[in-house]
């Protein structure tokens, strides 16, 4: 594990800061394309008949093959036989490297943790045709981790956080801890699912899915869009790569249970609730210094109605809010890093992200849904999400 | 902080605090699951919804936590659950994969689907016991103890829970194991189990009783 | 009608897991909602996929779940009403 340079307390807490980060999803292959598209009102959720992921249409948001080819023979096939990947580990690989372009920071350098976030890794190798290729054992979350650790030559054992929506806010409170503490220095923290008939196919079964592209809080939304989707960003002690990447800091986080169903939200957005206040208390935060509200805002009936409870509950309903998931649908393991990364850049470019599909209020909370892009000062962000099993997480950053 | 409880589960035996509290005859998980229950005498019929992974985790947080009353002493938000595995949620997912193979017999269930995902085992723990504090599983190829160990010893000195559920659930044909710890700050804790020098959350008991099982 | 009812409350029993229920205890025209059987959304959904694999009807609206659901009888009365349309 790490050199020991622990410091058995948390009295001298150590800032962390976000450096660079990617983005890849339809939308874009580099978190300024994603949030170029963003800003244009482009959504990367089309309905598509697609027979390895439903017999059906399905309106999804899916990485582009031919491109991802093209982007991974140029990153990765110059070095590597790009074969023994799969698509998802080839996904990782390239976000990772992108955001390692962005930061002087060494993969291989004992000081710096792999975090990863997903809540299905390569789990279409379980389909009858596609078991061949690999080994049986890659279809393990671990195994996964290890091949992507390995191409970067880490020494470390990664963390690998499967936690369903919110396990990309968890990996990053996690990474926060492990720099806070002092047992890194920095942590690569990278979150990512792909679709597969697996995943599509139990979402159906919920019949939570949107027969078109989903649209958060909005009175007529009828469901999720799932997406495809990888988020890397890399955590750090370092100020000095802090100045360079405009300063955004990891300022509190938490999660929750409700402690009420396996699947459902609850009715009241008690656990929500709970999260964000402890999020903003570690944050140091009220509710007036919150400037922006990325929200999980998955269309579903029950969740979105669930998060304004819980949203006015905490005090926050004037605040700013939108959900990304009607640009680039539910990206799973990945939401909670890529949203983040695009409320990071909110941060820093001062700008507040319409939220897509929304027209008319849908919730019994009279929340401030974002209906148009605007740049105003932004320096606090909230990030929530929700999952099965109940958990919540709430993350505060800011400059 | 100290480990005031400890669960070890291991086919076909069941122990709490080092005493066996359950033998089966046989140790085939889905029947050594249901006659733990009953002989346990458990009343919580939601437990014949649950995949075996989830039994697994509720069957020994229901022995970890028998007569302790950590939601008396501690605030619901106060109580963590912190869980390791290596195998995921696989067993579930390799039987919703099966409902989904042939087309022509395609009828994939919501019930199997909910399950495969790991951390609804601690959703099923929470809701049992209203517990609402941090919760996480972290995944790892083998057992990792001193991974999980400093996952929740920064929590506490972070003041993030006063009391913890954490430990090691496995369920994966027949690799079927738990090691499950009720930690809590030292203020709070009440009568120990052992001499208080093999309580203390080190990372030498930690890993000592972690690795009983596997 | 009491045929496929009976036949009803055996599938009831297995989809759902209710392991500690016998067709016996459930009462025709009992909610199996609520104060019922107790019965939640996750096992609406699987009620509807009951419908689909073994008596070939799709429910369009998942909302129609609960008033199809209602009792068993209601359940049998919408088969009757739905099967080989």
């Amino acid at each position: 594990m790490s050199i020991c340079n622990f410091t058995a307390s948390f009295k001298d807490m150590r800032r962390v800061y976000f450096g660079a980060d990617n983005v890849i999803t339809s939308l874009g292959f580099t978190t300024a394309e994603n949030a170029e598209q963003v800003l244009k009102g482009r959504t990367g959720i089309a309905l598509t008949t697609d027979e390895r992921l439903c017999p059906g249409p399905l309106a999804f948001s899916g990485i582009k093959d031919d491109l991802l080819d093209e982007k991974v023979r140029e990153f990765i096939g110059k070095s590597h036989c790009t074969s023994s990947f799969t698509r998802l580990e080839k996904i990782f690989i390239l976000s990772i490297l992108n955001a390692l372009t962005g930061n002087p920071i060494d993969p291989a350098n004992p000081r710096t943790i792999f975090i990863f976030s997903t809540t299905k890794g390569n789990i279409d190798l379980l389909e009858i045709y596609r078991r061949k290729f690999f080994e049986p054992d890659r279809v393990h979350l671990w195994r996964m981790a290890e091949v992507i650790t390995q191409f970067f030559g880490s020494p470390n054992k990664p963390f690998i956080i499967s936690n369903a929506c919110i396990s990309g806010s968890v990996a990053i409170m996690a990474a926060s801890r492990l720099i806070t503490s002092g047992r890194y220095d920095q942590a690569i923290v990278t979150g990512g699912d792909i679709l597969s008939e697996f995943i599509v196919s139990g979402f159906q079964s919920f019949q939570a899915l949107s027969p078109v592209a989903c649209s958060p809080f909005d009175a007529h939304r009828t469901g999720l869009s799932l997406g495809e989707g990888c988020g890397t960003v890399i955590l750090t002690a370092d100020a000095n790569i802090a100045v360079h990447h405009r300063a955004v800091e990891y300022l509190g986080g938490a999660t929750t249970n409700d402690a009420n169903h396996i699947s459902g939200p609850s009715r009241d957005g008690e656990g929500l609730t709970l999260a964000i206040s402890a999020a903003m208390k570690e944050a140091g935060v009220s509710s007036e210094e919150i400037d922006f509200i990325s929200a999980h805002g998955t269309a579903t009936p029950f969740n979105d109605e669930m998060e304004s409870l819980a949203l006015d509950r905490a005090g926050l309903s004037p605040v700013p809010v939108n959900s990304f998931k009607g640009y680039i649908g539910h990206t799973l393991g990945a939401a909670g890093i890529i949203e983040t990364i695009l409320s990071a850049f909110s941060i820093r470019n001062n700008i507040l992200f319409k939220s897509a599909g929304y027209t008319k209020n849908g919730v019994s909370r009279p929340l401030n849904i974002i209906t148009d892009n605007r740049y105003q000062p932004v320096r606090r962000v909230l990030k929530t999400a929700s999952g099965f099993g109940g958990c919540n997480a709430a993350i505060v950053i800011g400059n | 902080m100290l480990i005031t409880q400890y669960c070890l589960i291991k086919p076909p035996e069941i122990r709490l605090n080092g005493s066996v509290i359950f033998d089966h005859p046989t140790s085939e998980p889905p029947e050594f699951l249901k006659s733990a229950y009953r002989n346990l005498k458990i009343n919580y019929p939601k437990f014949f919804k649950m995949d075996a992974l989830c039994k697994l985790a509720f069957l020994s947080a229901e022995v970890l936590l028998k007569n302790q009353e950590i939601t008396h002493r501690y605030d619901a938000q106060e109580i963590g659950i912190i869980l390791q595995n290596s195998s995921s949620s696989l067993e579930t997912d390799e039987k919703h994969q099966e409902s989904i193979n042939d087309r022509q017999n395609y009828f994939p269930s919501p019930s199997v689907f909910v399950y495969t995902l790991p951390n609804v085992m601690v959703g099923e723990i929470a809701i049992k016991h209203r517990i609402k504090g941090e919760n996480a599983v972290l995944i790892c190829k083998m057992p990792d103890a001193r991974q999980l160990y400093e996952y929740v010893y920064d929590h506490f000195l972070q003041n993030r829970f006063k009391c913890c559920i954490t430990g090691r659930v496995e369920s994966y044909h027949n690799k079927t194991s738990v090691s499950l710890m009720l930690v809590e700050k030292e203020e709070t804790a009440t009568s120990l189990v052992k001499p208080k020098k093999m309580c203390i959350f080190d990372l030498s008991n930690f890993e000592r009783i972690f690795n009983k099982a596997i | 009608m009491e045929e496929l009812i009976e036949k009803l409350k055996k599938e009831i029993i297995q989809v759902l897991n209710l392991e500690e229920v016998k067709p016996e205890d459930i009462d025709s025209d009992m909610a199996l909602f609520g104060d019922g059987l107790g019965l939640d959304s996750i096992d609406v959904l699987e009620l509807i996929v009951l419908l689909q694999k073994e008596y070939g009807i799709k429910i369009k609206d998942p909302k129609e779940g609960r008033r199809i659901f209602t009792s068993v009888r209601t359940m049998a009365e919408y088969i009757l009403e739905n099967q080989n349309k």
